[in-house]
């Protein structure tokens, strides 16, 4: 890694700019291409669903009950991909649902990047001590199985979106702990850091300008996974009964709906499921090209 | 190697004890007085209350009622169910065999299609076999187990009629539980069909919590195998004309399995995890389907205690893992 700082003023314009660079890295890989557009395109049918979805996704039609998909014989085309026990769209369900998990994702990767990184930073440059505690109380939160801990803080806090997310968040955030402490660790003794130091930069200064851009790759690569963490363990705890409450046409709560119904009407149990595991795998892709583009190990240059 | 053994046990216990702080906390930050609770609809006079404050000790200080739980949890002592009024201890190891069994399962067919997985992709590098193996273990990283698990019952137990939809057994069939592992016991009881039926309970569920494992470790084989593939001694053996099945099956599989070993280890949490979801949907009574329905009940004992137990349980494997590093590895003792 190289520090921008230092590098910057000496070759500014031989260099192609980082950005740039990273993304001829990214582009190499075809399939993290296709996951970029692939979310890029969910984001905008959640940005939009008020204008994409057919219906109001709580909207109840009586007369039309559990109506399959468009091709099949008894579907019909204004309920695209049919309609659940209650009568309602499940197309624009998915849409709205689309929301909710990418607002979860969002919320909980602030969350736990922001809190896991201050904490990370503060055990990478504190006195051996406070790093123990710090580190054993990480320990701690990683020995409970993270779907088992969060479901145990929603029963604590109660059964709603936000402590699903707040729950969630506080179950990732140990892994961006260790993380930036591991890249603080093996940046804090190079010469730059020392240099930065005897030219009488303050820690904080250290910490957040000299040192943190630095560790960021690992830390973004990581972004990418708990993004798509969240989004499966948000649904996971909606279909348990313990995230988003009915009605709310949140993907895990919908399944957790439709599951009484699996055997008559397959497509209120398919469409939920396929919209979770096209989001997740084309942010997993993502992820995989993030870490290939941001990893030097790998460059080949 | 002692000094390593005993600095990797001493790390050991001051986790151990944040863990049962936290499973302590548990009881006592919930809304709600634990008794109130306890008691139900119905209510309690003062008295009563007074007496079972004292019984369950909530009237000593704090530090006290840790210490009474500490001790107790080494006498093995947890508490009792509101529902069930049985010690969480018994419950918890009557029920644990059904979870064991099942992650074995699971963990048997992560091991035996994903490190052969993991090794055509490598050997395969840029090929369609490692596109095509890949991009199956990328989506079987990406699925959500609880979706998974409900097509695969419209499959395969509604569509094909194959297999049971819940449970660990047909109730055709019944035998005392001598080891608490159904496909053990199905054949000591000798009963025609029973092991069969047995058999067909434990697919789907294994199947299901052996998705995501069995993604995890097919990716690490690979990049594994690759990292290895790169280094001298492979070159050497290939110069040396080895056939090109005994160098990428033996010499470098070898070394590539160090680190797969660990995933597997560590794997662990991600199996109870994953039970909880498994297991609440086929229905199999194990301890991740104990936890979800205590939870539902506001059984807090039982969530308590079967908390602390599970964390012990990974934090044990953990350990037992990180030890066994350092035996495979000895570059790691030095740490």
């Amino acid at each position: 890694m190289v520090d921008a700082t230092a590098d910057a003023p000496r070759a500014p314009h031989h260099r192609p700019g980082r950005l740039k660079e990273f993304w001829r890295y990214f582009r190499e890989n075809r399939g993290a291409v296709i996951g970029l557009y692939v979310f890029a395109f969910f984001v905008v049918l959640a940005l939009g669903a008020d204008i994409f979805a057919p219906h109001d996704p709580t909207q109840q039609f009586r007369d039309h009950t559990l109506l399959p998909p468009f091709w099949t014989a008894e579907g019909s085309w204004s309920f695209p991909l049919g309609t659940d026990p209650l009568g309602r769209d499940i197309l624009s369900r998915l849409l709205h649902g689309a929301r909710y998990s990418f607002f979860v994702g969002l919320v909980v990767v602030v969350l736990a990047a922001s809190t896991g990184i201050l904490i990370g930073l503060v055990a990478g440059f504190a006195p051996k001590w406070l790093d123990t505690v710090i580190m054993r109380l990480m320990d701690i939160i990683l020995s409970f199985p993270s779907l088992l801990l969060a479901l145990v803080l929603v029963a604590i806090l109660g059964p709603t979106l936000l402590n699903a997310m707040i729950a969630i968040a506080v179950v990732l955030q140990p892994h961006y702990v260790r993380l930036t402490r591991a890249a603080v660790m093996s940046e804090r003794t190079r010469d730059y850091v020392t240099s930065a130091k005897v030219a009488g930069a303050g820690l904080g200064r250290l910490m957040f300008i000299t040192v943190l851009p630095n560790c960021l790759a690992p830390i973004i690569v990581q972004m990418a996974l708990s993004f798509s963490n969240a989004i499966l363990d948000v649904a996971a705890l909606g279909f348990l009964g313990m995230g988003a409450q009915p009605p709310t046409p949140e993907w895990g709560t919908m399944l957790a709906e439709a599951r009484e119904f699996i055997l008559r009407a397959w497509w209120v149990v398919t469409f939920p499921g396929l919209a979770i595991l096209i989001t997740v795998l084309s942010i997993n892709l993502m992820g995989d090209g993030l870490r290939d583009a941001l990893d030097p190990k790998l460059k080949r240059s | 190697m002692l000094k390593f053994f005993l600095a990797r046990l001493l790390t050991f216990v001051p986790t151990f004890i944040g863990v049962t702080l936290i499973s302590f906390a548990f009881i006592r930050v919930l809304p709600g007085d634990p008794i109130i609770v306890m008691a139900g609809e119905r209510g309690l006079s003062e008295a009563r209350y007074q007496e079972l404050r004292e019984q369950f000790g909530f009237d000593q200080p704090l530090i006290v009622q840790f210490w009474d739980y500490l001790t107790g949890i080494l006498h093995g002592n947890l508490g009792m169910s509101y529902v069930t009024k049985k010690p969480v201890w018994d419950e918890f190891f009557a029920l644990f065999p059904a979870t064991v069994e099942l992650s074995l399962c699971a963990i048997v067919i992560a091991i035996c299609l994903g490190i052969p997985a993991g090794v055509i992709a490598a050997v395969n590098r840029g090929k369609f076999f490692d596109r095509a193996l890949m991009s199956t273990a990328l989506v079987g990283y990406s699925m959500p187990i609880f979706w998974w698990a409900l097509l695969l019952i419209i499959v395969f137990s509604g569509n094909l009629g194959w297999t049971p939809v819940s449970g660990r057994i047909d109730l055709l069939y019944y035998f005392p539980d001598t080891t608490g592992f159904m496909l053990i016991d199905s054949l000591l009881s000798g009963q025609k069909g029973a092991f069969a039926s047995a058999v067909d309970h434990l697919i789907l569920p294994s199947i299901v919590l052996a998705t995501i494992p069995l993604a995890v470790i097919a990716r690490q084989t690979r990049s594994a195998m690759l990292e290895v593939l790169g280094e001298d001694y492979i070159r050497t053996a290939r110069a040396k004309g080895l056939a090109p099945i005994r160098v990428s099956g033996l010499h470098a599989l070898r070394n590539a399995l160090i680190p797969v070993v660990t995933v597997i280890g560590l794997s662990v949490g991600v199996l109870l995890a994953g039970a909880i979801l498994t297991e609440t949907i086929f229905s199999w009574p194990g301890i991740g389907k104990w936890m979800v329905d205590s939870i539902y009940r506001r059984d807090y004992p039982v969530v308590q205690g079967g908390l602390l137990l599970i964390a012990g349980m990974v934090m044990i494997v953990n350990l037992i893992v990180d030890l066994l590093y350092g035996v495979i590895n000895p570059k790691i003792r030095k740490r």
